[in-house]
């Protein structure tokens, strides 16, 4: 029951974009047309599921026991970097397939927040690690809803004539303003 | 390229203001903008770590192998990021609680590893110091202008003085989706203004 409500409140309730304001810039950048939408969210989430797992066996086993907690942000961001060089790697070799799909949005990634964030909020909720792998895979499905969601408007308001000072970012934000409201609805099932 | 000292912190400031003209950084100028205090003093510790960023990668730029400098800027950032992280616990644990994960995040934010790449990199100690002044201003103005348009409409307050009633508050400018529409209405009335 747990998992579920981990599930569905990092999907619906507390969305990493709309409403924790994690991942904005792949969110404005990437999310003009469905098809690169598809592909960065599916980069994201492979990536956030590995890097949580990493990054939560580094924090309980070297930087707790040892007491250097500080060193938190200098770890995870240099474990999120080398992981992504190392997928990045490890794809061309293994699935060249994946990385024909993939290859263009994994460097982009080291620089996501989303990643970093979830990394870091799931130390501070204090999840174990199953818990933390449920809630990486659930946010990495929030972070694709959102993107696709916002790519798909995004796609019929660039056929709408719109007030010269609006055009691109200013009417996208407004866009994503009133999608995070209709996701507000969301609030209350769980907390 | 040989600018003023003045000119550089002015080109960060208006011109080349990191929000609303670059669009970089928007995650914490979203999340950290309910209130005007908030906003500034994430603007703040920005600016403390860009200028700390910029000065030592200038500094080491000619040390630092070209193939790795991109490893090696973050690792500089990191740095700034956990030490200004621990001031802030230290001496303002009101505002550390606020702002919460985003002190870390500065780690990702774009502005920071931009300068450190497209300025720091290839300009001089003084010349970089200034550039992160005026950037981390650009940045703090930015934010501590989104944060005073979002209190007052939200709570009808302006760093915690009553302006009117919070009776008459629009509360979804305080939540999420006021972050993105009044955001969005700043960024097209600046577009609008330089367009003049």
């Amino acid at each position: 029951m747990a998992y579920i409500l981990i599930f569905i409140s990092a999907i619906f309730v507390n969305n990493i974009v709309l409403s924790q304001f994690l991942g904005i810039c792949p969110f404005l950048g990437i999310s003009k047309k469905i098809n690169t939408a598809l592909g960065m969210s599916g980069a994201v989430a492979f990536v956030m599921t590995i890097a949580t797992i990493f990054t939560y066996i580094i924090q309980k086993s070297v930087l707790e026991p040892f007491h250097i907690q500080f060193l938190q942000t200098i770890t995870f961001i240099l474990i999120i970097a080398a992981l992504v060089q190392l997928v990045e790697i490890l794809l061309k070799k293994i699935s060249p397939a994946l990385y024909q799909a993939l290859g263009v949005y994994l460097p982009l990634i080291t620089t996501n927040c989303a990643i970093l964030g979830v990394a870091l909020l799931v130390i501070k909720k204090d999840f174990n690690l199953v818990e933390s792998v449920v809630f990486a895979v659930s946010t990495a499905i929030g972070f694709g809803l959102a993107l696709i969601l916002f790519a798909g408007i995004r796609e019929q308001l660039s056929m709408v004539k719109l007030p010269k000072g609006m055009e691109g970012i200013p009417a996208a934000l407004i866009t994503a303003g009133l999608l995070a409201m209709a996701f507000m609805g969301f609030s209350g099932i769980v907390r | 390229m040989k600018k003023s000292g003045f000119r550089i912190i002015l080109n960060g400031l208006l011109s080349e203001n990191p929000i609303f003209v670059l669009i970089l950084g928007m995650c914490p100028t979203l999340a950290t903008t309910n209130s005007a205090i908030n906003g500034m003093s994430m603007g703040l510790a920005t600016l403390f770590v860009l200028f700390g960023s910029n000065v030592a990668v200038s500094l080491l730029k000619n040390i630092i192998p070209d193939k790795v400098r991109i490893p090696a800027y973050v690792v500089v950032i990191a740095t700034f990021v956990s030490v200004a992280e621990m001031l802030i616990h230290a001496y303002f644990p009101v505002i550390y609680d606020s702002l919460g994960i985003f002190i870390p995040l500065i780690v990702v934010n774009c502005i920071v590893l931009g300068r450190a790449e497209a300025f720091a990199a290839k300009n001089t100690v003084f010349s970089s110091a200034l550039d992160g002044i005026g950037m981390g201003l650009g940045f703090t103005f930015a934010l501590t202008l989104l944060g005073i348009v979002r209190e007052l409409l939200g709570t009808g307050k302006v760093f915690g003085q009553i302006v009117f009633p919070d009776s008459y508050g629009a509360l979804i400018f305080v939540l999420a989706p006021g972050a993105f529409i009044a955001l969005g209405y700043l960024i097209a009335i600046m577009n609008k203004v330089r367009s003049l």
